[in-house]
């Protein structure tokens, strides 16, 4: 162990290669900060580069950038509502919240300083428990997914408070908008009215765009255009980090079990970052000390969310490394990359090329230290933002939404399905529907019709499978106290408050 | 007020420059094809084996024809999107498409009216036999086990890899009926990919996956699966211990494929220059390694013979297609 470790960082510590974290992470920054565009379209521009380079660079270079590129994404949404990448997608009206309050500084500080410990507690993950994790995770089949994929959706809905029925219908909204275009299972066209360009479905960027950014548009313009100065924010490095290790400190549990969400929705082939916000997301509300805060401004959210999406990076090596199958779209690239450097993944990696992967534990550990004060030169440039008067920032978040929704497909019908949406959150808005969980219902709704339907043609019509298979069992136990627990917590507060 | 005369002669100039641009211009501009920036389309999404090759060849060929050659991603509708923009776009020799598999397969499940025959073909760049592969801790080492294993309790075993009706599915369908048996023999369980397949594999969800061996190659060598025949012509140079389906006394093959075309009426002489730079590249070092490296096959048909192969391609898929009832 010793000798690798001592070999790893022989092979880290050189100029170019530290040359490289850095480019890849100002690079993945740009990916992540920008609306549109995402960590695996940054994992796709990588490829051709890493012709050029040596394995460990090749190492540093993605871990870097995608690091970096799913915290960023925090930054726009924080700021102007519009989450960078769709694993931002959770908190972001939490985030934005305590940017109205002009708590902006506070919220980016969490960013910063949870997405890296969330990332360090990822890396921990990879290295204490890659192998029995992986083993864990390639048990999972279609039945275990679809459990996942409910646990995920009602986690989220089912809540304390009482807008149960507008999360419920805006969810409804996004489990409808997953249906559109070609049934993956029957290869039949839904919804589509013959237009080719709606047999993909609705792409759920142009979508998130349009619900949080555009959405966010039209409210400024109709409400206050002519805004109020907004007040200057002092952010140092140091203030920073003292002030989200202060919110952190309080909410040790809260932070362990994300990121251990992050990891283990990570390590299972097919849910990324984006997937393991989400569930950490609905995990963070049934256990946190203020639920009822949820969606209305939490840091406990905030946490729940920035630090399992960093975790999740991780944990989606874990699969690819130990068995040759991706764990998100950025690994199934990676794996490409990684056969044709010659690192031959397997469950003998640990043991035949351990310089190699203790390189990839400390390429972890330094990509994400480098993202504290990467990070914060990133969200101190993003403030700036804050500044510049709103009639002539709404229309330049305008422009960078037309272009992000655009970008992804190279498609005017994305957005268009952005406008569209857009248009829809103002609506819902305005009658106090929240859209965060149309964008959950795009995710997940394929992942849970799709391996529903897997599920049923393998067992020909028998349900029995759902709830016989132990991981299987144990999920769906974990559903039905996700809808029971607000109920029994319900109860006890009024007890509570009868006996008061 | 300008005179009459004057103003003939300002019509008569004007006329002269109008009509001798119009003599000029065209002929400057094929003299000179390509003078501007081209473009491919690759009809699925950023990362993925279509674009990684469409990529590599786009910087050869930009060295090729001394133009920028830019690769734009239009996925959508498993293929549909892409296909259908590169086809409708103006056949002038600055939109390519890499055209696939999905093209000889779409238009007979009613996706699109495109099909080959609003394509003029490039060539044929790259071939990806199917192939048949089983978890390494299952019971059969060889074809033989498996097929003896499936004619003794059909409908016991499943397969997976795409979508009902998609390429993996057609692979297999064809594969059974080669070697005398029926669709129910080895019934298909309908998946995203070869990455949900070979995870449902590897957990038992399903017993054999009928994806392109490369796309397996990760598993394969990390011992978490094992190759038993390739539906190819031949053997795949990076795995040549694994025997076709041929070898083994069934007459089948199929795989899925990757090409460059323009848009029907595109100028024969635009082909032609557009041909020999793929031509060459093609040939390449660079591209040949890539190409080993990541273990796609490598398959160069020039305009002529991949015509003939497009349409025996439509009529292949059609024909299974129909069988299966996935044809409209």
């Amino acid at each position: 162990m010793w000798e690798n470790l001592v070999g790893a960082v022989a092979l880290l510590a050189q100029p170019q290669v530290i040359l490289i974290a850095l480019i890849s992470a100002v690079f993945g920054m740009f990916m992540g900060a920008v609306p549109g565009l995402t960590a695996t379209m940054g994992m796709a521009l990588l490829v051709p580069f890493t012709f050029f380079m040596d394995q460990v660079s090749v190492l540093v270079a993605v871990i870097s950038m995608s690091g970096m590129a799913i915290f960023a994404g925090d930054i726009p949404g924080t700021l102007v509502r519009i989450p960078g990448t769709p694993s931002s997608a959770a908190y972001v009206d939490d985030a934005f919240i305590l940017t109205q309050q002009g708590k902006a500084a506070r919220a980016l500080g969490l960013n910063v300083v949870g997405s890296a410990l969330g990332g360090l507690f990822g890396a921990l993950g990879l290295m204490l428990a890659a192998p029995a994790l992986a083993r864990f995770a390639s048990r999972f089949t279609s039945f275990e997914y679809f459990w996942l994929a409910v646990l995920g959706l009602s986690a989220t809905v089912a809540v304390s408070q009482g807008s149960v029925a507008k999360n419920g219908l805006s969810l409804l909204i996004g489990l409808f908008l997953a249906t559109i275009g070609i049934d993956i299972t029957l290869g039949i066209p839904r919804f589509t009215f013959g237009n080719v360009n709606l047999l993909s479905g609705i792409s759920f960027i142009p979508a998130m765009v349009g619900l949080f950014g555009v959405s966010e548009v039209i409210r400024v313009t109709m409400e206050e255009f002519q805004g109020k100065e907004a007040p200057q924010i002092r952010f140092g490095l140091v203030e920073m980090i003292r002030n989200a290790l202060d919110g952190l400190r309080a909410r040790v549990r809260l932070f362990i079990q994300s990121g251990l969400t992050g990891v283990l929705v990570g390590a299972l082939p097919g849910a990324g970052a984006d997937i393991a916000a989400w569930v950490s997301y609905g995990f963070g509300k049934n256990t946190a000390k203020e639920p009822e805060k949820f969606g209305k401004g939490s840091e406990e959210a905030i946490i729940s969310g920035t630090s399992a999406n960093n975790a999740a990076l991780a944990g989606t090596w874990i699969p690819a490394l130990v068995f040759g199958i991706p764990g998100d779209s950025i690994t199934a690239i990676l794996l490409g990359v990684l056969m044709m450097k010659g690192i031959r993944p397997g469950p003998g990696i640990f043991e035949n090329q351990g310089n190699l992967v203790y390189a990839i534990y400390l390429a972890f550990i330094l990509a994400n230290l480098l993202l504290i004060p990467l990070g914060w030169v990133a969200t101190r440039t993003g403030l700036l933002m804050l500044r510049v008067p709103k009639r002539i920032l709404m229309p330049c978040i305008l422009l960078f939404c037309i272009v992000g929704a655009y970008a992804i497909n190279n498609s005017m019908f994305d957005v268009g399905v952005m406008l569209v949406m857009g248009i829809l959150g103002y609506m819902l808005q305005q009658l106090q529907v929240p859209t965060a969980p149309i964008v959950l219902g795009l995710i997940l709704g394929p992942l849970m019709e799709q391996n529903f339907m897997m599920s049923v043609i393998k067992t020909q019509g028998s349900l029995a499978m759902f709830f016989t298979r132990p991981i299987s069992a144990v999920l769906a136990l974990l559903c039905l106290a996700a809808w029971l627990y607000p109920l029994y917590r319900k109860r006890r507060q009024a007890r509570a408050a009868a006996a008061a | 007020m300008l005179s009459t005369g004057k103003r003939l002669r300002g019509l008569a100039i004007v006329s002269m420059i109008a009509l001798l641009s119009l003599v000029l211009f065209p002929a400057a501009a094929q003299a000179a094809y390509p003078d501007r920036p081209i473009t491919i389309i690759v009809p699925f999404g950023a990362g993925g084996g279509t674009d990684q090759v469409a990529r590599v060849l786009a910087s050869l060929m930009q060295d090729e024809l001394g133009v920028p050659v830019n690769v734009v991603n239009r996925a959508g509708g498993g293929g549909a999107v892409g296909h259908t923009a590169g086809a409708t776009a103006a056949p002038d020799g600055y939109t390519i498409t890499m055209i696939t598999a999905e093209l000889a397969m779409m238009h007979w499940m009613g996706l699109t009216n495109i099909d080959y025959t609003d394509f003029e073909p490039i060539g044929i760049v790259n071939m990806d036999p199917a192939s048949v592969m089983v978890a390494a801790n299952s019971p059969w080492q060889t074809l033989e086990d498996l097929m003896e294993d499936i004619k003794a309790n059909p409908g016991k075993y499943r397969a997976s890899g795409t979508g009902t009706g998609a390429i993996w599915d057609v692979a297999r369908v064809g594969w059974l009926n080669a070697a005398g048996l029926t669709d129910g023999h080895l019934p298909w369980i309908p998946s995203t990919g070869a990455a949900q397949a070979l995870q449902e594999m590897i957990a038992g969800g399903v017993h054999v996956v009928t994806n392109s061996i490369s796309e397996g190659a990760a598993m394969i060598h990390a011992g978490t699966v094992r190759p038993l025949a390739v539906m190819g012509d031949e053997r795949v140079v990076a795995f040549p211990d694994v025997p076709t389906l041929k070898e083994k006394g069934i007459d089948w093959s199929l795989g899925t494929w990757r090409g460059f075309a323009v848009p029907a009426g595109t100028p024969a002489d635009v082909v032609k220059t557009l041909e020999a730079a793929v031509a060459k590249a093609v040939a390449s070092d660079q591209y040949v390694t890539f190409m080993n490296d990541v273990g796609f096959g490598i398959l160069w048909l020039p305009s002529d013979e991949a015509r003939q192969f497009l349409a025996e391609q439509d009529e292949i898929m059609g024909t299974l297609m129909k069988q299966m009832g996935v044809a409209k």
